[in-house]
């Protein structure tokens, strides 16, 4: 930014905020994505340069070259993407049925059952790794894709997001539905699920931008490449002791965050308003 | 690359093999499952993945799927995982020191029960007896030395000439690694710091080698037993200490083992101890003239071998056994064994891998290639004992807290003596 | 919809739409809690003898144990240290984002993106900073004369290095729940505050924050369970070490669990963070929001 906009701007709006002020956003600003700004260049240039800022340097891509061979990326992203999928599709489903039988059902104990369910809030899978880690065991699911994904399914957060919203929706619309002969389902598929479009899209963002970066439950359950997502794979590739490249590590990591972050930035206002509608109820 | 040398040879060596071993009819190939960890610089998972494939084009009947689970902690983490999920590797290659513990969860078999012929019963003998120690009890052999190696001095002699040192010469003695850092730090060209032993990742293993050098062993050889608050290693610990806060040589602080290499290759240090599985990644990455050398000495030379063995897996059959068998003859054979050396700068595991004209010439044209080898007689069993992962930490965290100032080498070490009698109370033989 | 007979059939349907979460949630979470209670009351087979039920002495080991107060410790320095500063910075970010402020797309975005960042990778580019000698930040203050501490290598500085780079990840995600009830205060209410001659401080503590309160309360027990339950970046930085500094409660279950092999001590420790947790959420139903579940 140069003097004279800032100036300028700062004059036009002086009611709002005060050039000081101004001034402080933007270096907040500043400092808040120096970090990411200096992995783009560190992952850019050749590794002699991760400390010498030097306009001239020359630009490389044989970091991520380097990366790309060192570890099976191109395998991690498989896996983060069918697991990130899996799990989406999966807790849209379970989630939906649960919100809707707490919206609409006469269950006995329903109040109970929900705080039951609310628990889950705050006892996430990853809290109770060693007894999870067990019964993934018991089920012969340690080492696949299911195994990460399935303890995450039965979201409290998804199914407590589906019952809010199902419950702002006006019964007429069911009612007219029904008269029209439909079961249940159909009343679900036709009526509700739509309806509550916003918060699925919301909802889904949410999750899929928690499970890409989940660590902890991958690490603890993946053994093997064919299931490693991409954190753990980034997360075992760059561990200090195996002393790899500091350049590399910084490709490797601008690979693993590349998809979501242009996404991020492509998407920026769904996100943001994703995580507020999901959250703030 | 230097694939084609290893794959000519591997022919070579697999047109034999299978003129000997052509026993069983094939079907279908067996498979086998092997987790392996890195734990140095270098593009290690390549070499692994090559080797493998030449494996499998000279064993047609056999498919290694190679797994890269980590740095040694994760690796034994992972294979222990499999195993408890019912999916037990066949093989896999470990930290040497993860014997005891591998034994305790009773999922691997001696090497014993697996050999057949004599000429087997050979090739268990054919490999350094320094680097067997921590592979064998009881007269039985568990693991066969692969990625293993010892801990060398590595030193920048433009810095050594920049302070007005001989370029030529590396410290002999503790005292001499102590002057020479305070000359250097003195000298101060630069931020540059004299020397750096590393104290995360594996600070017991760098104690080790002050303590050996100090002529005390800190274990018993069955692994039941520590002796961490000996005056030997007590006053180990104090020189150690003192590189930083007496000589001015060493930072304060703990000095992160992944980030030394780096540090080296940028001339923040002059020195360093690390691994010589290091070495290949510091040759190609170093734009001084570097020297490598055994380590200094006290009262003897000395250094723990350290790094990774090959071990069976209990849960396996018959079949599988023999197949994995193959594998890990052919992975440690002369000729592989050198690629290895020269691919990394790991040690070459038998004397039979040095007499390779591939090794040999490389040795030739860069002697720091051997000095790991010729530090060997001088090398003691790396720290391994039941309960070795609580007994390492306790000796870890003595060493941190006595390298920054929380206690003094004294107490720290009481206490991770305490610690590991604790841990160990219920192993006492 | 008085019908008994429909009545009936619509519990048992309910019942059906709800048994795959039920199934899911027992496996996963009630099961787990319940299993983790009764193995912390067991030791650990030893060679081929089975385990034993020894009672409570696990949790008299762990009252002896000082590894495990230092790293219970060093969770609340944690918490302390990361919830105030990120609310804080959250909330001045979302006021500077709210005001007027030339390239305030920008400017949002650069606060916000850390969120989006895995914590893995986050750690990865936090680590380069932090390393001593070759790292940025002993570089930058290099040049203006001052040596550095060793960020992550020297037990007192190593958890405010943790701190800060955690700090730096959060804020941007509180930030935005700020700005969204930022959205929603009625700008009459300044209007009228500034003909009153209110400043801008005094409104700010008279009139934003108290309306911010729902708001700050419900990031607190965000922040206070992520304190909790997040320690991803310590398998990059700095292993919990040096000498336990930086250790954390589910980082020191991690590590007795899955490298010392002793699981029903790591089941002791859990049965801690299970406290800990169900304090933060008996405060969230009975104290923060006890309608939420009588809606």
């Amino acid at each position: 930014m140069t003097a004279p906009t800032a100036a300028a701007a700062s004059r036009r709006f002086a009611a709002r905020l005060p050039r000081l002020e101004t001034l402080a956003a933007w270096l907040l600003a500043i400092v808040w994505i120096f970090p990411l700004l200096y992995a783009v260049w560190a992952a850019f240039h050749p590794s002699e340069f991760m400390v010498r800022f030097d306009l001239l340097a020359p630009l490389t891509l044989a970091n991520f070259l380097d990366a790309w061979e060192q570890a099976p990326f191109a395998r991690y992203y498989l896996n983060t993407f069918l697991l990130v999928t899996g799990i989406v599709a999966g807790q849209f489903v379970v989630c939906t049925l649960a919100g809707f039988a707490f919206a609409r059902f006469p269950i006995p104990g329903k109040d109970f059952l929900f705080m039951l369910v609310l628990l889950q809030l705050f006892v996430f899978p990853e809290v109770l790794i060693v007894e999870n880690y067990r019964i993934a065991s018991a089920l012969g699911l340690v080492d696949t894709i299911t195994g990460i994904g399935l303890p995450y399914v039965a979201s409290a957060f998804g199914i407590f997001l589906l019952r809010q919203t199902f419950k702002t929706i006006p019964r007429e619309l069911e009612d007219a539905a029904r008269i029209e002969g439909c079961g249940w389902m159909a009343v679900l598929l036709k009526v509700y699920v739509p309806l509550a479009k916003p918060t699925y899209l919301a909802y889904g963002l949410v999750s899929i931008s928690h499970h890409w970066n989940n660590f902890l439950w991958p690490l603890v359950v993946t053994n093997s490449v064919e299931s490693r997502p991409l954190t753990v794979g980034l997360g075992i590739f760059s561990a200090p002791e195996t002393g790899v490249n500091w350049a590399t590590i910084s490709a490797a990591t601008l690979l693993s965050i590349a998809p979501l972050l242009v996404a991020f930035l492509l998407f920026q206002r769904q996100f943001v308003q994703s995580f507020l509608r999901a959250g703030i109820r | 690359m230097s694939a084609f040398l290893p794959r000519t040879l591997g022919g070579l060596a697999a047109a034999g093999l299978l003129v000997a071993g052509q026993t069983t009819a094939q079907q279908e190939p067996v498979e086998l499952t092997m987790y392996y960890p890195v734990a140095v610089g270098g593009a290690l998972t390549e070499v692994i993945d090559g080797l493998v494939a030449d494996f499998e084009a000279d064993h047609p009947d056999i498919a290694v799927e190679a797994i890269y689970a980590g740095n040694y902690d994760d690796t034994r983490v992972r294979a222990m995982s499999a195993v408890e999920a019912g999916d037990a590797p066949q093989l896999s290659v470990m930290f040497s020191i993860d014997l005891y513990e591998l034994l305790e969860q009773d999922v691997i078999v001696a090497f014993d029960e697996v050999v057949e012929s004599d000429e087997e019963r050979e090739w268990l003998d054919s490999f350094y007896p320094a680097l067997m120690e921590n592979g064998t009890l009881d007269g039985k052999t568990y693991g066969i030395p692969f990625q293993r190696s010892t801990i060398v001095f590595y030193w920048n002699k433009e810095a050594f000439a920049a302070a007005g040192l001989d370029p030529d010469t590396p410290p002999e003695t503790w005292e001499e690694m102590a002057e020479m850092g305070a000359t250097i730090r003195e000298a101060g060209e630069g931020d540059r710091w004299g020397v750096m032993v590393p104290s995360t990742g594996y600070p017991y293993w760098m104690f080790q080698a002050f303590a050996f050098q100090n002529g005390h062993r800190l274990m018993s050889e069955d692994g039941t037993e520590v002796y961490f608050n000996d005056p030997a290693a007590v006053e180990a610990l104090e020189y150690w200490v003192s590189l930083a806060a007496e000589h001015d040589a060493m930072p304060d602080g703990a000095i992160e083992w992944g980030t030394l290499r780096q540090n080296f290759i940028e001339g923040a240090t002059a020195m360093m101890w690390h691994s010589t599985g290091n070495l290949t990644a510091v040759k190609n990455e170093a734009d001084f003239d570097f020297g490598v050398a055994m380590l200094p000495m006290k009262t003897q030379r000395g250094s723990p071998t350290g790094g990774g063995n090959f071990y069976l897996f209990k849960d396996a059959t018959p079949e599988e056994r023999r197949a994995a068998m193959t594998f890990i003859r052919w992975m440690t054979a002369p000729e592989r064994a050198a690629t290895w050396s020269i691919e990394t700068g790991y040690m070459g595991v038998s004397p039979a891998a040095y007499e390779t004209q591939a090794l040999q010439e490389y040795v030739e044209e860069f002697p720091p290639a051997a000095v790991a080898r010729d530090q060997l007689e001088h090398a003691t069993a790396e720290l391994a004992t039941y309960q070795g992962g609580r007994v390492r930490r306790a000796l870890d965290n003595a060493v941190q807290a006595a390298l920054t100032g929380q206690m003094s080498p004294q107490e720290a070490l009481d206490q991770a003596q305490a610690e590991a009698d604790a841990a160990l109370r219920r192993y006492a033989r | 919809m008085a019908n008994p007979t429909t009545d009936r059939r619509m519990q048992v349907y309910g019942a059906l739409l709800l048994l795959p979460a039920a199934v899911l949630l027992g496996t996963f979470a009630y099961l787990p809690i319940v299993a983790t209670l009764i193995n912390s009351l067991f030791l650990p087979g030893f060679r081929d003898a089975p385990t034993e039920f020894v009672g409570l002495e696990n949790y008299a080991l762990l009252l002896e144990d000082s590894t495990f107060w230092q790293v219970a410790r060093n969770n609340l320095f944690y918490a302390l240290g990361t919830i105030p500063t990120s609310i804080a910075i959250a909330l001045g970010m979302a006021l500077f984002v709210n005001g007027r402020l030339p390239g305030r797309g920008l400017v949002r975005m650069a606060y916000f993106t850390p969120t989006v960042l895995p914590m893995i990778a986050a750690a990865n580019i936090w680590m380069f900073f932090y390393a001593p000698q070759i790292g940025l930040f002993n570089h930058l203050l290099g040049a203006i004369g001052i040596s550095g501490p060793n960020w992550l290598g020297d037990p007192t500085v190593a958890l405010t290095s943790v701190i800060v780079m955690t700090v730096w990840k959060e804020a941007g995600f509180f930030m935005i729940f700020y700005l969204a009830a930022l959205q929603s205060i009625p700008p009459e209410l300044e209007e009228a505050a500034s003909l009153e001659g209110t400043g801008r401080w005094s409104y700010f503590w008279r009139v934003t924050f108290p309306l911010l309160m729902p708001t700050t309360l419900f990031v607190l027990i965000n922040a206070l369970i992520n304190a909790v339950r997040v320690v991803d970046h310590l398998f990059i930085l700095t292993k919990g070490g040096p000498n336990n500094a930086t250790n954390l409660l589910l980082y020191y279950v991690y590590e007795n669990a899955f490298s010392f092999f002793d699981r029903t001590y790591a089941a002791t420790i859990t049965v801690v963070i299970l406290l800990v947790l169900a304090v933060v959420a008996t405060i969230k139903f009975r104290v923060l929001d006890p309608r939420t579940h009588y809606q």
